[in-house]
């Protein structure tokens, strides 16, 4: 990326720690730091209870009320944690963007895919009408949904599961963002889809030069989209390294653990097809 | 039911609190006309009216018939908790296995029997009871059945939603897989997950019935004379309210603290009951 | 071995709800004349998407569907002729286990009663100690003890939570265990030991296991050959390696093409072969061959002609232009 040279990565995380207020003993989230620099996929990977959604949620002040969240996460050097919460809500969607697993629930099933686009783009950009609706009709051809005037006038659930994920990440691009926070974004979703669904986000990172932060449990995933990964365990970040390097030569046992056992139940490179 | 839900009821206040103030009122309501010198029925004529007081032995005074007014108001909360407890129980029998069984069985049986709900709903309930009354004489059990008949059908709605959300849950599935018949899921699986919210709905029924008994006992359709309810009493106190004003004040109090307490163990049962927010 | 089970031309159709609030009920054809069959103690797989009529096919084996025609034969007996008592003590010999294993446990249950449930209904007989001897025995078959009798699957983990439902499924003695999504929806780490567990009782008690995935590779160390469908009929049935080694049909080759690889050089090296186009509904599904609209070597034929089910070297395949790919 021809950036000018900035000081400050555009992500920067240190120290990062969430506490429930639920369970006090343990805290979800335990001394995270990572960056992330502009046009980079940064894998976050880790098991089931791992923190890794935590993290996430901790980034934009989401996490559930009471939780404890400590450290430092500064977005383009301006200080997210503790950030007021009418400035977080202007940065959300404005800069800052997520998907979620489910884009069901994320999707108000009341609500045309339409007005649910436009109604973003009034939120921020104070763009209304026909402008906004170009707006959103661009987004939709952008992430590759076909008919997307048609598909404009039509509800969640007339559309198939990997047509609504699209409609999310072109939500979430509605503003173009700087960073996008996938959380698991093609755990639901078929393989075939899922495949097309991951070219969709290298080539975003391409074109328009987001950052993400892809957020899964599955190691093929990350294999085929990241840059870069980090291995959580327990709220703690045990590893990170550069994507061909982890995959080649793991340094943590618990790595080379997960790598081993992912092999047995995912595709590996005696099986590419002649 | 597991321990943990005791413990957190116990941890609780607002809903502990409301669960020793009801145990005390129910121990009155037993104990206070088992022991006191007076009876509910015998009218003192000499003793019309009197104002409370420590030497007399009347603590609340008496009433127009010179009858002692606590241990009225204790009958009166015997027989008022009575119909309230009696008539949520029946109405909570009929509800639960009308609704589960609708709810499960889906398809036609479903919507006749919601059908038949939807009929019962519409029968305007006060004119019912009149004609109750006026067909089988004025009978304390009558309105009983009454209450409950009608207040079922609430019951048989909410438990049937709930059914239709459990139904498709895996755990039902993976019994039917089990090879269990529908009488065995509904009794082993769906009733003991609709318990919670059953219970919450019990707290809040109680109230309404003894409340609407009190409304039909204001109306002269309710306990008969001598026998007497909380409605019955506030009536007639109210007839007296400006020479003897006790005597519409203290059956009053204890109406409203009941329907309150029983209002504050509802909420707490349903914060007890949701695993979100128990345990803080 | 002998033929645990045979299943013949399965056609199951629903009638779902048009779109719009008055529009006429549409049938939905979830399986259009699948046919499986296994022997004692084998390990099949099932592969399709979402909507392929994987879910379909293992409620039909399990009687929780009914059929629209066909027929299932096990262990002999044709299930329709059965009397329902009959048909009862059939339900004993195929089992489930399920995606979410906390979701198959009953929350207000502790694991004794959950594990024994099967016993009362297939053995009342059994008195309250040799019922919970039976269930003690059962845990310890699954690297679970006593001390697990008095909880209640709040208290267990994901994995502890997946041998309480095996355990459940198998304390009856089933023939067949059928297991919807149960690797996919584990950690990595526990896959490997579920899978060993059920093939460890595979092999000891001569269970035949059906497992249903969305994924080819999720089920590959566990089968011995697969089935994959898509859209309710069957594309291609073969060993596993073979599928893997040399698939026949397009769809099976796109399955395998968009599975990720674990390995980052090997990932972004192949062509990005992704299909094009959504899924058909299976509400409306294309004429001929149901794969055709995303098929990249869809002819005319494809739209005219239902490819039937044909041996091809070793495999089975519905398709037209299979000896070409």
């Amino acid at each position: 990326m021809n950036e000018p040279e900035n000081e400050e990565p555009l992500l920067w995380v240190r120290g990062l720690c969430v506490q429930h207020p639920g369970a006090p003993k343990t805290m979800a989230v335990r001394h995270v730091s990572f960056t992330l620099a502009t046009g980079e996929i940064l894998g976050i990977v880790g098991e089931s209870g791992s923190g890794k959604t935590q993290l996430m949620l901790s980034l934009l002040g989401l996490n559930e009320r009471g939780a404890q969240v400590t450290g430092s996460a500064r977005f383009r050097g301006e200080e997210l944690i503790g950030m007021h919460e009418s400035r977080l809500r202007a940065l959300r969607g404005e800069r800052l963007a997520m998907i979620f697993q489910d884009p069901m629930t994320a999707l108000n099933p009341y609500l045309r895919i339409g007005t649910q686009l436009t109604e973003v783009l009034a939120a921020h950009r104070r763009m209304r009408g026909s402008a906004a609706r170009r707006r959103a009709q661009e987004l939709l051809e952008a992430v590759h949904i076909n008919e997307p005037r048609h598909r404009l006038q039509q509800f969640p659930h007339e559309l198939s599961g990997g047509m609504r994920q699209r409609v999310m990440i072109a939500m979430a691009l509605l503003c173009e963002p700087q960073v996008l926070l996938a959380d698991e974004p093609t755990t639901a979703l078929d393989v075939t889809v899922q495949a097309q669904i991951l070219a969709l986000l290298r080539e975003l990172r391409e074109r328009l030069g987001t950052a993400i932060v892809l957020v899964t449990h599955d190691f093929g995933v990350v294999a085929e989209t990241a840059d870069r990964v980090l291995v959580m365990q327990h709220g703690q970040v045990i590893e990170e390294a550069g994507v061909q390097e982890l995959f080649d030569a793991p340094r943590e046992p618990y790595t080379a653990e997960l790598l081993r056992a992912t092999r047995a139940f995912e595709l590996t490179a005696e099986d590419v097809l002649p | 039911m597991n321990g943990g839900l005791w413990q957190r009821l116990r941890a609780h206040r607002a809903g502990m609190t409301s669960l020793i103030v009801l145990a005390l009122i129910v121990i009155g309501a037993i104990v206070v006309p088992m022991i006191s010198p007076y009876d509910y029925y015998t009218p003192y004529w000499t003793q019309i009216d009197q104002p409370p007081s420590l030497t007399s032995g009347h603590l609340l005074g008496t009433d127009d018939l010179g009858r002692d007014l606590l241990v009225r108001i204790m009958w009166g909360c015997r027989i008022s908790l009575l119909v309230g407890i009696l008539a949520s129980l029946v109405s909570l029998a009929i509800g639960v296995v009308w609704g589960t069984l609708a709810g499960y069985l889906g398809g036609w049986t479903d919507s006749i029997m919601m059908r038949v709900v939807d009929v019962l709903y519409s029968l305007p309930f006060i004119p019912f009871v009149i004609v109750l009354t006026v067909l089988f004489g004025r009978d304390l059990v009558l309105i009983f059945v009454a209450i409950g008949a009608v207040s079922w059908l609430d019951i048989a709605r909410i438990v049937r939603g709930q059914t239709l959300s459990l139904k498709t849950r895996e755990f039902i599935q993976a019994a039917r897989v089990a090879g269990l018949g529908t009488s065995a899921i509904v009794r082993r699986h769906l009733i003991p997950n609709l318990l919670g919210i059953v219970m919450i709905y019990l707290t809040l029924t109680i109230p309404t019935v003894i409340l609407f008994e009190a409304f039909l006992s204001f109306l002269g359709l309710g306990a008969q004379a001598p026998l007497t309810s909380l409605g019955v009493l506030i009536a007639d106190g109210a007839s007296q309210m400006q020479s003897f004003p006790v005597l519409l004040i203290a059956p009053a109090f204890l109406l409203a603290l009941i329907v309150y307490c029983l209002n504050f163990l509802g909420d707490a049962l349903r914060d007890v009951l949701d695993p979100r927010r128990g345990g803080s | 071995m002998s033929v645990l089970l045979q299943a013949r031309n399965l056609v199951v159709s629903f009638d779902a709800r048009g779109e719009g609030l008055f529009a006429p009920p549409v049938e939905l054809q979830a399986l259009q004349g699948v046919s499986l069959e296994m022997d004692a103690g084998q390990s099949v797989g099932v592969v399709g998407e979402s909507g392929s009529g994987k879910s379909t096919l293992a409620r039909t084996l399990l009687q929780l569907l009914p059929l629209t025609s066909g027929e299932v034969i096990l262990q002999g007996e044709n299930l329709a002729a059965l009397s329902p008592q009959a048909l009862r003590q059939m339900r004993r010999q195929v089992q489930m286990i399920f995606q979410d294993p906390s979701a198959s446990l009953d929350p207000r249950m502790r694991v004794e009663h959950i594990v024994g449930e099967p016993l009362r209904v297939f053995e009342p007989q059994l008195d309250r100690a040799e019922r919970r001897w039976r269930v003690l025995a059962m845990l310890a078959r699954v690297d679970l003890s006593a001390q697990h009798l008095a909880r209640f699957p709040h208290e267990l983990s994901g994995g502890q939570a997946q041998r309480v439902a095996i355990a459940r499924a198998l304390i009856a003695g089933p023939k067949l265990l059928v297991c919807d999504e149960v690797l996919s929806a584990l950690d990595v780490t526990l896959r490997a030991q579920v899978l060993e567990l059920l093939n460890g009782l595979r092999v000891e008690q001569n269970l035949a296991l059906l497992f249903i995935a969305h994924d080819l590779a999720a089920v590959r160390r566990a089968c011995e050959r697969a089935l994959v469908l898509n859209l309710g009929r069957v594309m291609e049935a073969a060993p596993i390696d073979l599928l893997f080694r040399q698939p026949r049909h397009p769809y099976t080759r796109a399955l395998l093409e968009s599975a990720p690889i674990a390995d980052p050089r090997r990932a972004r090296a192949r062509k990005t072969a992704t299909l094009r186009g959504e899924p058909a509904s299976p509400f409306d599904p294309p004429s001929g061959c149901v794969f055709r609209n995303r098929c990249p070597f869809a002819i005319e034929r494809c739209a005219l002609e239902v490819p039937v089910l044909r041996e091809l070297a070793g495999s089975r395949v519905a398709c037209h232009r299979a000896e070409e790919i």
